[in-house]
């Protein structure tokens, strides 16, 4: 068999940090605001789609602005019908994400797939600067660290405080005089708005926008928050967001060598929600077992009987 | 400073589980008093207490708060004027965060929310010394998470984070009734001090009626969603909770069912 060739790993670790910043936005909504937003699978391609057809209207970075507005919006959608109109998180979400679909399409202008191939994009400047084998990976990471630095200042303002304070312990908040609507509106809305710009990005870094380019990306953001904390801790606030980074670029690097070992590529969301649910059930799986070997220490009788 | 006028509040009302938790209760405040509440099972305590804190909208009534009426203001908002403590130690502090991030949420109260930085250093120090006050060690300890934190240490912490900036009201929720008997006493010493330093306005529950008699300028009792007996200054002096037994057969016309109450 063949070693994975050094191209295939950088471009693996492309597809991470820009998955990263999604996972970023999952790790506000699922862990931060304690609310499983599922509108994430949308707003992703949502993203992507304002992002491709603003290509052509004005320069690529300024659609990237958009893309990161439209998801802001869609997220304050979901979060207004959660706090306003108190349907169920869960729901709320599923219904956006429905919703989201045929606006998607026709932000496509009903294609279901819109190519960029020698379009100008955010990537275009790069060429024909030194060392271009590598400009692509560091112009990522920039943004990537930007985009880190931004989210960890805001997460220790006044108001970022009190948005994490939700998640933990939303009564408190209110009892502390915080209007947790706002919160989780405020929450919801950079969620999604950094999905939808991850979403964006991977459309350019790929050279097409696909209407279904987002499904099964909640979980994948979900999987990438996941390993993080298993991997690399979750003890300080900045160590949380390094380690959904890395969680982002070790889930990238699995599915790379699962692809390498022959998985055939379709089974791709069969394994991400394999390793999901796995991890999910962690520590369920370790209390049976813990309580297995409890009882064998005291002497493995079944039932109870002496 | 707080008049509570005729407020009523039934749960789910036209049920079979139908029940009126407050009767045309009534309660008017002083300044800088202070207010212990006894009452069995069901009396409609913590209910009237969650209704002038506005976690339940009250269906009559009216309710004052140093002369501006707050009956329909939004829980959150009432908060800014209001300082609350629950009966849960998990209910008043988030766990995932640290001590000082607790306190700066708290501090932050009736203050411009918005992007300035969440703690600055002047902050940390002002937590530090109030925390010293506290005398449980907390001050050296303002960047650990509060979930590390004893069930009496996060009781301590949240009535410190309710009058960190001084409300006009303090309501406590039996706030002493989940911890251990030697904490419990050192939680409710800390409580008299502080309410007696910043001469705050306050409403207490307790389950303990020694306590009740013991602390405070007066004493309430509560019976199915009325207020039953008003102990005020003098009267409360030379009372014991043997009387005050006899006194609530007397005009309930049954035992009391607070097996806890009896016991403390």
């Amino acid at each position: 068999m063949q070693l994975i060739s050094w191209a295939t790993l950088q471009g693996s670790l492309e597809l991470g940090i820009i998955y990263a910043i999604m996972a970023l936005g999952v790790f506000i909504s699922f862990r931060t605001l304690n609310i499983p937003d599922l509108t994430v699978d949308s707003s992703f391609t949502l993203g992507a789609a304002v992002s491709a057809i603003m290509i052509g209207i004005s320069q690529p970075f300024i659609g990237l602005a958009f893309a990161f507005l439209a998801g802001f919006i869609a997220g304050t959608v979901t979060a207004l019908l959660t706090t306003k109109l108190k349907i169920q998180p869960l729901l709320s979400g599923i219904l956006m994400m429905l919703a989201l679909y045929s606006i998607n399409l026709k932000v496509m202008g009903g294609r279901p797939n819109i190519p960029l191939l020698n379009k100008p994009l955010i990537f275009s400047f790069l060429q024909g600067l030194a060392g271009a084998r590598y400009t692509k990976l560091f112009f990522l990471m920039l943004i990537l660290a930007l985009i880190l630095f931004l989210l960890y200042l805001f997460l220790k303002t006044k108001l970022g405080l009190a948005l994490r304070a939700t998640g933990d312990n939303d009564q408190m908040v209110r009892a502390l005089g915080v209007n947790t609507n706002v919160t989780i509106i405020i929450g919801l809305a950079l969620s999604n708005g950094l999905v939808a710009l991850s979403g964006a990005i991977i459309a350019q870094y790929q050279g097409f926008a696909d209407v279904s380019m987002g499904i099964g990306m909640v979980i994948i953001g979900l999987a990438s928050v996941i390993i993080g904390e298993v991997l690399f801790g979750v003890k300080t606030l900045l160590r949380r967001l390094i380690a959904v980074v890395l969680g982002a670029v070790v889930y990238r690097f699995v599915i790379t060598v699962a692809l390498w070992l022959g998985m055939p590529p379709t089974d791709l969301k069969l394994v991400s929600a394999v390793i999901v649910a796995g991890a999910l059930s962690m520590t369920v799986i370790n209390e049976k077992f813990q309580s297995w070997k409890n009882k064998r220490a005291n002497g493995g009788c079944e039932g109870g009987q002496m | 400073m707080l008049r509570v006028a005729d407020i009523c509040k039934t749960f789910n009302k036209g049920s079979i589980n139908e029940k009126t938790a407050l009767d045309n209760a009534s309660l008017f405040l002083d300044k800088g008093e202070f207010v212990t509440v006894i009452g069995g099972n069901g009396a409609g305590k913590s209910t009237l207490i969650n209704c002038i804190a506005g976690v339940y909208e009250i269906d009559a009534g009216r309710i004052f708060l140093d002369g501006t009426d707050i009956t329909y203001t939004p829980e959150y908002k009432r908060s800014q004027y209001i300082g609350r403590v629950f009966q849960d130690p998990l209910m008043g502090t988030a766990f995932d965060m640290t001590i000082e991030e607790n306190l700066a949420i708290a501090y932050a109260k009736g203050k411009p929310q918005g992007l300035r930085p969440g703690i600055t250093r002047d902050d940390v120090a002002f937590f530090k010394e109030k925390l010293a006050l506290l005398g449980l060690g907390l001050d050296d300890r303002v960047k650990e998470k509060v979930g590390s934190l004893s069930g009496g240490q996060r009781q301590a912490l949240t009535l410190l984070m309710a009058t960190i900036v001084k409300p006009k009201l303090l309501l406590l929720d039996e706030h002493i009734a989940a911890l251990d008997p030697s904490i419990a006493k050192k939680v409710l010493r800390l409580t008299d001090e502080i309410v007696k330093e910043e001469k705050l306005c306050t409403i207490m529950i307790t389950h303990n009626m020694k306590a009740a008699l013991e602390y405070g300028d007066r004493t309430i009792m509560m019976h199915d969603g009325r207020i039953i007996m008003d102990l005020n200054g003098k009267d409360k002096q030379g009372v014991t909770v043997e009387w005050l037994i006899d006194q609530f057969s007397r005009k309930v016309g049954a035992q009391l069912d607070n097996d806890r109450m009896l016991l403390s």
